[in-house]
């Protein structure tokens, strides 16, 4: 019964396929996480069993649940395995769901090395093609790295499918290997010639890709891009090299000349709307043309026609700047995305003559926005706008307070922190401003319930952050002190979130110092009394509060007072001290400042600078050091300890550098300390704007009547330059050209309403200034920005997965043994190899391969193995024709061991050749497959062998023979086979192993870098890995298991070994033991 | 490159999304049918959530509004942008960074769905919905890594059916034991 139960729910999962499990889950639309985790379940039981087309019907179900948000990473191993199946059918299966769920933190992607190699170079083109796809979504550097000579290879493929895909990953390999960009960028230029078409764009599409991030080094490829443009027809090709001299034209001027002829032929003769976009984009002078896209109805056109219209702005701002108006209309469109892009290049055409005028438009549409992510957008811009180049285009910064301040009335932004960040900026910056920022701050304040009233939906009551710290820093500009403290004394405040009540517990006391001080001058110490009353009767919400900081300050304010409070009870005078708390003036500090402060000389930072107390220090020492160091902090400074001179030379400095700007004003001579110059507001030059405006009714905006005073302004400004015009020009044409100049009206004729101080920001005296600070170090795009045009160095060679020993008979031709060739003869070329391996049938076996290469010829000859049955091995052999020159004729053979014997057709001697199936062109490569037999695998095995051919060329035919030895090592015997630990285990204890163990010392690596190597090049799987500490398992061809224990010690490695054959096992760790000497 | 990449730090990545509304009389409920992220960097759910807005920005637009939407923040900044078609029921959205032409998507697009209808024999949602594997595989044919790979539809049937032939004289083979190739 239970048996067939069981045989029942395995026939169910077997039945379950993609098609099921899809119209399953739209079958359980109600509990649709408690089906799919049922599903998943069964899942897990189907990757358990050993068919390989269930274990791929069920990567297959896993892929379309992963596209629904399921974490699938769990599955990666069994991935993996369907990846490394024989069939094509499983292997996309695989391949595809390795492509959507790994990524460079999945870490058994280092087994896939192997697979993915012998995918690349297998005889069918699909298997490859969809190995590449794959590859191409989760290459990692180190896959880059042992990959990229393979994949080189295939750029230069037979088949055009494999070509194309082949150039196009190269680009994910430059990404993520830097080093392999030079080495494969001549074969990347030979393909932009390329007669498939399709290979021909890929590697245009690839090109473009670098030449975008790092133009400089690609403009030797001009001139080839330049006859490409002529002579192709392919509209995707033509509008990436169209975007490619768009990159390039700024950096070599000469060229736009060059281009404006094909590009209008191009303009003139193409049909394709798109293409015609990147031509008008490029040349980037036909703003006309532009006006028309923009005026079209089509949505899409005029999307890019403003697009277009951003990107002549940053060369031409004047030509841009005349199509105001269509771009201001713009803004009214019903498309979001067209209004967007208008208020991008409405950033880069305000002035300061049309500043006022622009954002009142935008104030309008702030008011009337719908749907908070365009209004939030539009404040943004506002700002973005407003506050661009240092508030260049500012002339009148009270209109921009109240600009501000109109903003805080919109509900549910969630830049509340922007506006607060500019009226600090403002209030600190622009001293002039500073009364009148106190002023309307203190309003703010007043109605804060107005705004906090939503805290909860917005971060617009970060403005009362900002207004706190004005009115308390700036309080002596404040008129009515009293009030403002009362309003920040309301209960209500302590709703308000915890680092804003944080800075009103503070600068009420500052507030409250001032109002003292106020008091006591005035004499009035009654009110001054009260006034400190009326503290501690408040403060003791604020010591209830639930954070941290709001107590702890509050707490500590409220002790102060009560302190103050004794005091003026015995009459003693107060303010002074009080307000001594807070004297000094706060600079503002340029972002990255901290930064450029150099390191002394001398200071070493890492050194301690006491030594560590020892464990027999005694206890008490240690309080005494605390308080004397508290004693020295205990006066508050805000100000770095920077001594006057110094202060003095800076101000200076400054104050040169401001004289030399021509938008600075100069300031008048004004202290920097605050308690010099309490009195000395009136040092400033504020301007005389009639306030006649009540400045205290909430919820009226108030920014309208700047525009209009500030036209009036203006407008008198301009009368009086007039006047002195006409008085010279002896009033002939007067009037008319009064008319004339109120348009023709220029930046420089406008003055700034306010003479405006705006301090820059203060940076350390030695600071180097230095422009790379904004480069991202992360940019992955950095890495790539390389020369291309410098030759090639010996030393830069894509590396090559150089398995074990490779070795070149002594030929007469090649006397140097191929891995260490310092050819003597001058024609000889290097040439490196590679292993591939393909996984064929049930069992397969590695080889090695033999390079070689003669006086015209260069051949790689990727021998790779292939085992049918415990008894036969296959070996594949690439041949590629590095000469110029046809071959032809060719025919391997073998000497033959006892052990190891070369399949031949019947009836043919152990001395004849095996005929190769096919000639060789020029730069062509193909693969050939022998067969070998052999009895024992315990040993290595080393064949001779020959390579007769005839090589064909201009001068006629000649023989050649080139020597080779293929190398069976033992660890080419063994599979990968993965293993479970428990089955492991037990393997261990059944106690028929027999035992070795090697050790080898000075291993720098690190532990997974070389249980990668091991898994690579010995075929080993690993089982279990504690730390430093790794099992790891294989099986030979003929079924001995190989059992190893890995450890790493400080520099050196064990391996601890098991196997059924000790002889197999001891070759296999000397074989072992060679490869990790050489890392 | 066809783009994505959601962080800063990572490389371009295409994302196409094809998407599906359910129009219900009381709640209109949306499936995303497909979706395929070049260049993984974020978790499942950020992918769910990003795909989620994308679709919610992009379903309630006009129906005669332009065909592109630059989504800020939430598809990784302003050189990427939202480009998409809308047939019947169906969305397609790509995500692309600004060394693609626009105009150029929106006939990969085009390509793409007449691919997909050649394919499907006159496609429809159902054989989106069932036929992920297909659509997967049909898109790894035109866009590799984020790459626009191919954009000839005839070659694309011709390796699409290729394969397709390939795959069935496995399973063939794969019902009579002990062949292999």
């Amino acid at each position: 019964m239970a048996l067939k139960m069981v045989k029942g729910s395995i026939d169910r999962m077997f039945d379950k396929n993609l098609q099921d499990l899809v119209r399953g889950i739209r079958n359980h639309k109600e509990d649709e996480a408690k089906y799919i985790s049922q599903c998943i379940d069964e899942i897990k039981q189907e990757l358990k069993q050993d068919n390989i087309a269930v274990k791929a019907n069920a990567v297959c179900k896993l892929t379309y649940l992963q596209m629904l948000g399921y974490d699938i990473s769990w599955a990666a191993f069994n991935i993996i395995e369907v990846m490394s199946a024989s069939k094509f059918t499983f292997k996309r299966i695989g391949y595809l769901a390795a492509s959507q769920c790994f990524h460079e933190g999945t870490d058994v992607i280092m087994l896939t090395t192997n697979q993915i190699r012998k995918d690349l170079s297998s005889p069918n083109q699909y298997d490859t093609g969809v190995a590449l796809t794959g590859l191409s979504c989760f290459v990692t550097p180190d896959l880059a790295r042992d990959l990229a000579n393979d994949i080189m290879t295939l750029m230069s493929h037979t088949k055009p499918y494999i070509r194309k895909k082949a150039v196009l990953i190269m680009y994910k390999v430059f990404l993520k290997y830097p080093e392999s960009l030079r080495p494969a960028f001549p074969r990347l230029k030979e393909k932009l010639e390329d007669p498939d078409p399709g290979v021909q764009s890929a590697a245009v599409n690839v090109i473009c890709e670098l030449a975008r991030r790092n133009p400089k080094n690609y403009l030797s490829l001009a001139p080839l891009f330049f006859k490409l443009m002529t002579s192709s027809t392919n509209n995707w090709v033509l509008i990436k090299i169209i975007k490619l001299f768009g990159a390039l034209t700024p950096l070599e001027p000469r060229l736009g000349k060059k281009l404006i002829e094909p590009l209008t032929n191009l303009i003139h003769s193409t049909s394709a709307m798109s293409l015609l976009y990147e031509c008008v984009n490029t040349v980037i002078l036909c703003v006309q043309k532009l006006r028309i896209l923009i005026e079209d109805s089509d949505q899409n056109l005029k999307y890019l026609g403003l697009l277009a219209m951003s990107k002549i702005l940053k060369t031409h701002p004047k030509s841009v700047q005349s199509h105001k108006d269509l771009i201001l209309q713009c803004l009214d469109d019903k498309d979001e995305s067209i209004r967007l892009r208008a208020l991008d290049l409405l950033y880069g055409m305000v002035s300061k003559k049309n500043l006022m005028e622009i954002v009142k438009k935008l104030m309008i549409h702030v008011d009337k926005a719908e749907g908070t992510t365009y209004r939030d957008e539009l404040l943004t811009k506002i700002i973005d706008i407003c506050s661009q180049s240092n508030y260049q285009y500012i002339t009148n910064f009270e209109w921009y307070i109240s600009i501000l301040v109109e903003l805080t009335r919109l509900e549910g932004t969630r830049h509340g922190h922007l506006i607060a960040a500019q009226m600090l900026d403002v209030a600190i910056r622009v001293k002039a401003i500073r009364k009148f920022a106190v002023s309307q701050m203190a309003m703010l304040l007043d109605n804060a319930h107005l705004i906090a009233s939503n805290t909860q939906r917005n971060g617009i009551c970060e403005v009362l952050y900002a207004a706190a710290w004005i009115c308390g820093e700036f309080s002596e500009h404040l008129e009515e002190a009293n009030q403002t403290l009362e309003a920040m004394l309301r209960p209500k405040v302590t709703t308000l979130p915890g680092h804003i009540q944080a800075v009103y517990v503070q600068n009420m006391v500052k507030l409250y110092a001032s109002i003292l001080q106020q008091k006591e001058q005035a004499g009035e110490k009654e009110a001054a009394q009260e006034i400190t009353q009326l503290m501690i009767e408040r403060l003791p919400q604020f010591v209830q509060s639930a954070d941290l900081e709001v107590q702890e300050r509050a707490s500590c304010i409220l002790q102060l007072i009560k302190y103050i409070q004794k005091l003026q009870a015995k009459e003693v005078p107060v303010a002074e001290e009080v307000i001594a708390l807070f004297a000094g003036e706060l600079n503002p500090v340029a972002p990255k400042a901290q930064k450029k402060v150099p390191v002394p000389e001398g200071l070493d930072l890492d050194a301690w600078i006491n030594e560590p107390p020892s464990d027999s220090e005694s206890e008490d020492e240690k309080p005494k050091t605390i308080f004397h160091e508290e004693e020295q902090r205990h006066s508050r400074h805000r100000q770095p300890e920077i001594d006057e001179e110094e202060l003095a030379r800076r101000r200076e400095a400054r104050k040169q550098e401001q004289a030399n700007n021509p938008f600075y004003i100069k300031s008048s001579p004004s202290p920097q300390k605050r308690y010099q110059d309490t009195p000395g507001v009136e040092h400033i030059p504020v301007v005389q704007i009639d306030l006649s405006v009540p400045l205290k009714v909430p919820g009226m905006p108030m920014s309208d009547q700047y525009v209009k005073l500030e036209e009036e302004r203006r407008h008198k400004q301009k009368l009086e330059k007039d006047k002195k015009k006409k008085k010279q020009k002896k009033e002939k044409r007067g009037k008319h050209h009064r008319h004339n100049s109120l348009h023709t009206e220029s930046e420089e004729d406008i003055a700034p309403a306010h003479h405006v101080d705006i301090i820059t920001e203060e940076m350390p005296e030695n600071a180097l200034p230095s422009d790379e600070d904004d480069k991202d170090p992360n940019d992955p795009y950095k890495a790539l920005d390389i020369d291309l045009d410098k030759p090639l160095a010996d030393s830069e060679k894509l590396p090559v997965q150089r398995h074990r020993n490779v070795e070149a008979l002594k030929s007469p031709d090649s006397e140097v043994p191929l891995v260490e060739k310092k050819s003597k003869k001058p024609k000889k070329k290097e040439k490196k190899h590679k292993d591939k391996e393909r996984e064929k049938g049930k069992k397969k076996e590695k080889e090695k391969k033999v390079v070689e290469e003669e006086e015209e010829e260069k051949k790689t000859y990727d021998i790779q193995g292939n085992l049918q049955n415990d008894s036969q091995v296959t070996v594949s052999v690439i041949f590629e024709n590095k000469s110029t020159s046809f071959l032809k004729s060719m025919e391997l053979n073998v000497l033959d061991s006892l052990n190891t014997k070369m399949l031949r057709p019947e009836g043919s001697s152990v001395h004849d050749g095996i005929p190769v199936p096919f000639q060789l062109p020029p730069g062509i490569s193909n693969e050939a497959q022998f067969v070998f037999t052999l009895q024992s695998i315990v040993m290595a095995q080393k064949l001779k062998g020959t390579l007769s051919f005839i090589v064909k060329n201009d001068e006629g035919s000649t023989h050649e023979k080139l020597d080779f030895k293929l190398h069976f090592s033992c660890a080419s015997y063994l599979i990968t086979t993965p293993c479970y630990s428990d089955a492991f285990a037990k393997l261990l204890e059944s106690g028929d192993l027999h035992m070795n163990s090697i050790k080898v010392d000075g291993i720098s690596i690190s532990f997974q870098h070389l249980l990668a190597k091991i898994c690579f090049h010995h075929h080993f799987s690993v089982v279990e890995r504690v730390d430093s500490c790794a099992s790891m398992y294989s099986r030979s061809i003929q079924g001995h298991h190989v059992c190893l224990l890995v450890k790493k010690g400080e520099n050196s490695v064990s391996i601890d070994g098991k196997c059924n054959d000790s002889t197999l096992l001891s070759n296999l760790l000397d074989e072992m033991k060679e490869t990790l000497s050489k890392c | 490159m066809l783009t994505g990449g959601f962080e800063a730090s990572e490389a371009g990545s295409l994302r196409v999304l094809i998407c599906l509304k359910f129009y219900n009389l009381v709640c209109c409920a949306l499936s995303v049918l497909f979706n395929k992220v070049y260049f993984l960097s974020q978790s499942e759910d950020t992918q769910q959530q990003i795909i989620r807005e994308t679709f919610h920005l992009v379903s309630k637009r006009d129906e005669n509004v332009c065909n592109f939407l630059e989504g800020g923040l939430l598809i990784g900044g302003s050189d990427n942008k939202l480009i998409y078609r809308h047939y019947a029921t169906l969305y397609f959205v790509f995500c692309v960074d600004s060394s693609e032409s626009e105009l150029g998507i929106l006939d990969l697009i085009q390509v793409f769905v007449e691919t997909l209808d050649k394919c499907f024999e006159n496609v429809c949602e159902l054989d989106l919905i069932f036929h992920v594997d297909k659509v997967h595989n049909i898109l790894a044919e035109m866009v590799m890594g984020g790459m626009v790979l191919e954009t000839n539809m005839n070659e694309i049937v011709t390796q699409i059916d290729a394969q397709n032939k390939l795959e069935k004289s496995e399973t063939f083979i794969f019902q009579s034991p002990r062949q292999d190739r």
